[in-house]
């Protein structure tokens, strides 16, 4: 059955010259393919978890009171959200990376602490988080602050209004607006591509550098893995939506 | 801690002054509340009633004078907010329930998260306090299934489960329609029976009438007058106490 279908697309590859769909019969070409895919997929969730631990905790921080905090964050803001992304990779990678320290497995070769993966993962968090943090700071301001006195008449201190009462309700107005950036996040990781970062277009594009007939099936591929990861994203995110309505309060 | 004794007062405001900039809210109050008291303050709108409630539990600051509960003084830069507060109830105008927890949830959260009481027992105590505030079978309701009335009596429910020694109202029923005005006007009732020290911001007349021990009038940011409602209702020295009250009986 599997061998019928591979048969089927080196037989396509063969007649027809811009349809070869390498990754289908060759083991090396499809190791390339779900590695890549597997390399999204894991920058992407560690790239989700960190930008929202960020927004969470900047979006506290922003309103604190030490005015430094809150110039540090805002300052933070400010920078990642007006450059961008593909420059703030570069600039980590080639010029932050340059001042991190290196260690020497094997007494020949320098390898640099933080591989590339780790400046993409560190980028592309404090990227998405820039937007995180604005974007609870407006689900904070749309909670009454007669709410959060309430909590504060009980007895609350204000770490404890803000677990309880505060981002609880937070989350639920912000969730959409959350998808939305974390969606654009995902589809930001392919640019991971630009310091050799082995994810999906980086794949794709060896694959298609290597075997040019292959270049319409595996952009062809690319999409189609795109379309289902966001789409598995958005389908969670509605899910959790739904799941933390609650019953007879407003949205 | 404090040397204070059931016999002096429990909430005492000596020359209070409060103002939000250039305005002057609070220009000198002095009031003293004994303990299972209930004390009514009336007064034309804009004449900081609900600033002078607020002061007593510290939500808000004041510039000048002393407030203090049990003896300790409120705005004493040292003094424990958090603490006060647990002595402390208040009870808003527009409940401030916390819409994603349930009435009975509402009711739990503090004592388990500031009192770290243990859940089983609050719970219990919880209940009993739903049940005291005829809401019994709406626990698993959340606030945006209530009425206005309900949210209301879950929202001194809720303050209750702290066990204060001071309950604060601020018009409490000023956002209901009148037919569940009643309800949440027994509950306090009920409360007071009890022998809780109660300080109210009311426009219920006939409510103040019936249940405080004692009446003040504010206006302009001073007590104009006070008195046992008997007294205050019918024989009034003051122009502006006896013009308001033409107005609103």
């Amino acid at each position: 059955m599997l061998t019928d279908m591979q048969d089927f697309f080196r037989e396509l590859a063969a007649t027809s010259p811009h349809w070869n769909f390498i990754w289908l019969y060759d083991p090396v070409q499809m190791d390339r393919v779900l590695g890549g895919l597997w390399m999204t997929i894991k920058l992407s969730l560690a790239c989700l978890v960190f930008s929202v631990v960020i927004g969470v905790v900047g979006a506290w921080a922003q309103e604190a009171k030490s005015r430094l905090l809150r110039s540090a964050v805002q300052g933070y803001v400010q920078f990642f959200r007006n450059t961008p992304p593909l420059i703030q990779l570069l600039f980590f990678y080639f010029a932050l990376g340059q001042f991190t320290p290196s260690y020497s497995p094997d007494g020949w070769l320098e390898v640099p602490i933080i591989s590339n993966v780790g400046w993409a993962i560190i980028a592309l968090s404090f990227f998405a988080g820039a937007f995180n943090i604005e974007i609870f700071r407006a689900g904070i301001e749309a909670v009454p602050h007669s709410t959060r006195e309430a909590a504060e008449s009980l007895g609350m201190t204000r770490l404890q209004a803000y677990t309880n009462v505060v981002l609880p309700l937070t989350l639920r107005i912000s969730l959409p607006a959350l998808s939305a950036n974390l969606i654009n996040l995902v589809k930001t990781t392919n640019q991971a591509y630009a310091i050799a970062v082995p994810e999906l277009l980086y794949q794709s594009v060896s694959i298609w550098n290597d075997f040019p007939s292959a270049q319409n099936p595996t952009m062809l591929l690319m999409m189609v893995c795109y379309l289902g990861l966001v789409g598995l994203l958005s389908l969670g995110m509605g899910q959790w939506e739904r799941k933390l309505r609650i019953p007879g309060y407003g949205v | 801690m404090t040397n204070w004794t059931a016999d002096q007062p429990i909430v005492r405001l000596r020359d209070v002054h409060k103002s939000y900039g250039q305005v002057e809210v609070l220009r000198g109050i002095s009031m003293d509340v004994m303990k299972g008291e209930v004390i009514c303050i009336i007064g034309p709108s804009g004449s900081g009633k609900s600033t002078l409630i607020r002061c007593i539990n510290a939500l808000n600051d004041i510039q000048a004078g002393s407030i203090q509960v049990e003896g300790q003084e409120v705005h004493d830069p040292r003094l424990d907010k958090l603490a006060l507060r647990r002595k402390v109830g208040m009870v808003f105008q527009q409940y401030n329930l916390f819409p994603h927890k349930t009435a009975l949830q509402n009711v739990m959260m503090a004592p388990v998260k500031v009192l770290k009481e243990k859940p089983a027992e609050v719970e219990t105590r919880a209940r009993a306090l739903l049940k005291k505030v005829r809401l019994e079978g709406k626990e698993n309701h959340y606030p945006g299934e209530l009425s206005g009335g309900q949210q209301q009596r879950v929202a001194i429910a809720r303050s209750l489960a702290m066990r204060p020694d001071v309950m604060l109202f601020d018009e409490v029923t000023a956002a209901l329609d009148p037919e569940t005005v009643k309800e949440v006007l027994v509950t306090i009732k009920d409360l007071a029976a009890e022998g809780m020290t109660c300080i109210l911001v009311t426009h219920e007349m006939g409510f103040a009438r019936e249940v405080a021990d004692h009446i003040y009038f504010t206006d302009r940011g001073v007590i104009v007058e006070h008195g046992p409602p008997a007294e205050f209702f019918t024989q009034a020295k003051d122009a502006r106490t006896r013009d308001f009250l033409d107005q609103v009986l």
